[in-house]
């Protein structure tokens, strides 16, 4: 790792671009929060009786809030470095 | 073990919920940034070339009628085309933007088909309602790649695309099987 990698990758995290790619995993998993507190009955598991297979392990806001995590926590990391990586080639 | 319908369409919000994600991702720091990393750039046409494939386990499975049996194999048969085509681009072998009109086709036939198979009026239930307001969402949708096809790029379309999902995604996740709409639900749907 060269020696200027660091201040591109602290400077490139700044950037209205990383700062909006890196919200948007918490921002999803904040609306899958607010929606399982205003329609709690939607998880199932809250209340699993008399519910079947598939209401016990579909529940909509749980996926919402897992596509959240993924997002922030698979995707979102790369593209803070690819940033910086892409900003150091084109202003060296 | 076939799962209710309201459930199918929970997981294929999360499809679009991932489709839209990864658009608004891309339109936030640009395609060459986007696909730096081989993966990522492979990510949403997969995505959609599988949500395609698992609309065929819909189409033997759901067929309360020939028309859901046709609309769900015309909606496979585009989301497969649609995928297919994005990951030859990606791959490189297809250099043609205009390939993104396969990306506007699927939109539009998945519209088409939403609207076709639901025979219900707007307020019968809130499934019929979700079924209209999706089609025609999907329908307006597609106007986004179709000019994208020819302005290659565009920012702005990326990001009409990226909204298209995600409004697709929350109505999806909307639906359920019995439920009124703004106080409606017909006797029929009782």
């Amino acid at each position: 790792m060269s020696t200027q990698a660091l201040p591109d990758l602290e400077r490139s995290r700044r950037s209205p671009a990383v700062v909006a790619v890196s919200l948007i995993g918490p921002l999803t998993v904040v609306a899958g929060g607010v929606w399982a507190f205003v329609q709690p009955y939607r998880l199932t598991f809250l209340d699993p009786a008399g519910h079947g297979f598939w209401s016990l392990a579909v529940e909509p806001p749980l996926l919402v809030v897992l596509v959240g995590v993924l997002f922030h926590l698979v995707v979102a990391p790369g593209i803070v470095e690819d940033v910086a990586a892409a900003e150091a080639e084109t202003d060296p | 073990m076939i799962p209710p319908a309201e459930t199918v369409h929970w997981l294929f919000a999360t499809g679009f919920l991932v489709l839209g994600l990864c658009q608004l991702g891309e339109t936030l720091v640009g395609s060459t940034v986007w696909e730096r990393r081989r993966w990522r750039a492979y990510l949403w046409p997969a995505t959609a070339f599988g949500m395609g494939l698992f609309m065929w386990p819909v189409m033997v499975f759901f067929t309360s009628s020939t028309l859901h049996m046709l609309a769900h194999g015309a909606w496979a048969q585009a989301m497969m085309l649609a995928g297919a085509a994005e990951l030859g681009r990606v791959r490189g072998k297809l250099k043609d933007p205009r390939w993104e009109l396969t990306v506007a086709l699927a939109l539009f036939v998945s519209g088409g088909a939403l609207l076709v198979h639901e025979q219900n009026s707007w307020l019968f239930s809130r499934a019929a309602f979700l079924h209209h307001a999706i089609g025609w969402t999907a329908i307006a949708g597609s106007l986004f790649p179709l000019v994208r096809a020819f302005r290659p790029g565009s920012a702005p379309l990326r990001a009409g695309f990226a909204a298209t999902m995600l409004a697709v995604a929350v109505l999806l996740y909307c639906d359920r099987s019995f439920a009124p709409i703004f106080g409606h639900l017909s006797q029929l749907a009782r």
